[in-house]
């Protein structure tokens, strides 16, 4: 393949991957509303479109047109770069997460993803470590009690819970014997998935990936009624759409990352034409990423919020040991049968 | 080529946030600084073909340690440092003393070196080559090293809490 072609072909895929990400955040909204309302006995969005599913894109139209402030007395070069740092990073994981197998379009092929890299899963541990500052720089660069409040909360939760998700995943790797994201899918062929086999680490990876977003019960970076809204308290307009969206697309690469990692990604029953052998590994990767989304928005308007020391308590000292006492056993038994 | 034109570019960007580093006056900065130099570090790595070292650049040292400093930085609150001037010192004897080192390294690097030149990949930058290097090759050094971390550790908590609070224990609130 020549440089030109590599270089075309890799953007096509990233404006794709960003696009189809930029809608899966949005929709997420569209169905976090929608499922709430019907947990909560009401209809939800149901105005605009057919079940309100152009919401989002009204939403979206809102943003633009509502003014953009800049406080008085925020630090204005971190408070702008902020919600860049946030998006940025959340968009950057998606480009090592394989939605699919290898497609063939007349004379090229490519494999559903931007790019396959021998330390994949290590680039969305990184991303997600660094997106750790769009929260951080924006809850101190506002220069208000309650972004400060909840930006430090974020950054501590985010970065104590971190240490258990690469944690929960390390039992996997070790059974896969590669950090590459598709070596890991493709050693769950013929229904090994590995939920069967760590289930442990599953249970630790589900519940840190609900504290890294800060979502509920999780949510405390944000909660309304002790810090208005967190770290965006003073931001508005595209700022805070920025952060809204960042924090969407975390939850859509958690889910994905849950999907691949123990749960075969796209794996699943394949047959019939050549057409439908190529979609129906995408279709079910989807369904997949999309009952963890579901799941999410269920466990959120189902449990209460914690306390912070309950938080700290919770993450340091049940999470953590049960990680390495995983990772103990797994290593064990794989050594002892060779 | 262009490979070399993104090392250099990285390698440049790395310089200039160490200065910058140095020149701000406000700690924030300073540590963003920091990051950035983290950060180009971590891509000059990858542009030498270390893929592994390169994220554990980033995840340990930009992600997990310069976000400490930041957290730091933003309890404290730490606000605008005054310039105290400079001093005398630094200017007469800091400065050649610095260009003269950074003269005498390149020299003998350049021409007294034994070392030869290796291509990109030629040495083994992958996780299991550095595996091997950590875990069996250097157990001993490496696991000396993890237990002396893990003294310093409890060195910094013994100091930093009190004798009493140390003594009745973790405090239970209800």
């Amino acid at each position: 393949m020549s440089i030109t072609t590599f270089v075309i072909i890799s953007l096509i895929k990233s404006l794709a991957v960003i696009f189809v990400m930029m809608t899966a955040a949005a929709y997420s909204v569209w169905l976090e509303r929608k499922v709430s309302a019907h947990i909560q006995n009401r209809w939800g969005p149901t105005k605009v479109g057919p079940f309100g599913l152009l919401q989002p894109l009204a939403d979206g139209v809102k943003f633009i047109f509502k003014e953009d402030l800049v406080e008085a007395n925020v630090y204005k070069p971190l408070y702008i770069a902020a919600p860049i740092i946030a998006m940025m990073f959340a968009l950057t994981s998606i480009a090592v997460i394989p939605f699919g197998n290898w497609v063939e379009v007349g004379p090229w092929g490519t494999y559903l993803q931007v790019t396959d890299l021998n330390i994949g899963l290590l680039v969305i541990l990184g991303s997600t470590s660094m997106g750790v500052y769009g929260v951080a720089l924006a809850g101190w660069s506002s220069n208000s009690k309650y972004s400060l409040l909840g930006g430090l909360r974020a950054s501590a939760q985010m970065i104590s819970y971190e240490v258990s998700l690469g944690l929960a995943l390390v039992g996997v790797l070790i059974m896969a014997g590669s950090l590459s994201v598709r070596d890991i899918v493709n050693a769950q062929r013929h229904l090994h998935w590995n939920i069967f086999f760590q289930p442990v680490g599953f249970v630790v990876y589900l519940i840190s990936a609900y504290a890294e977003t800060n979502r509920a019960p999780f949510d405390l970076p944000e909660a309304e009624s002790e810090l208005v809204a967190g770290y965006h308290t003073e931001y508005s307009s595209m700022k805070f759409a920025m952060f809204f969206v960042a924090e969407y697309c975390n939850m859509v690469t958690v889910a994905c990352l849950a999907t691949l990692m123990f749960f075969g990604g796209w794996l699943g029953p394949v047959g019939g034409p050549p057409i439908v052998q190529a979609l129906l590994p995408v279709i079910w990767f989807c369904l997949k990423v999309f009952f963890f989304m579901f799941l999410y928005v269920w466990v959120r308007w189902t449990l209460p919020r914690f306390r912070y020391d309950q938080l700290m308590a919770f993450g340091w000292k049940i999470l953590l040991p049960l990680a390495l006492a995983n990772i103990v056993v797994t290593a064990l038994i794989v050594a002892w049968r060779g | 080529m262009f490979h070399l034109i993104l090392f250099l570019f990285f390698g440049a960007i790395c310089v200039a946030g160490a200065v910058n580093l140095l020149v701000q006056s406000h700690p924030i900065n300073s540590a963003l600084s920091l990051i950035a130099v983290m950060a180009s570090l971590a891509v000059e790595y990858l542009l030498l073909g270390a893929e592994f070292l390169n994220a554990v650049q980033v995840i340990v040292y930009a992600g997990a340690i310069m976000v400490l400093f930041v957290i730091t930085i933003m309890l404290l609150n730490a606000g605008k440092e005054a310039s105290s001037g400079g001093s005398r010192v630094a200017i007469v004897l800091g400065i050649p003393g610095a260009l003269v080192g950074t003269l005498l390294i390149g020299w003998t690097l350049l021409f007294h070196s034994n070392t030869r030149a290796v291509p990109i990949g030629a040495l083994k930058g992958d996780p299991r080559a550095i595996a091997q290097l950590l875990f069996h090759d250097f157990l001993l050094p490496f696991e000396i090293t993890s237990v002396l971390i893990l003294i310093a550790i409890m060195g910094a908590v013994v100091l930093t809490s009190r004798p009493a609070a140390v003594a009745r224990g973790p405090r239970r609130d209800g």
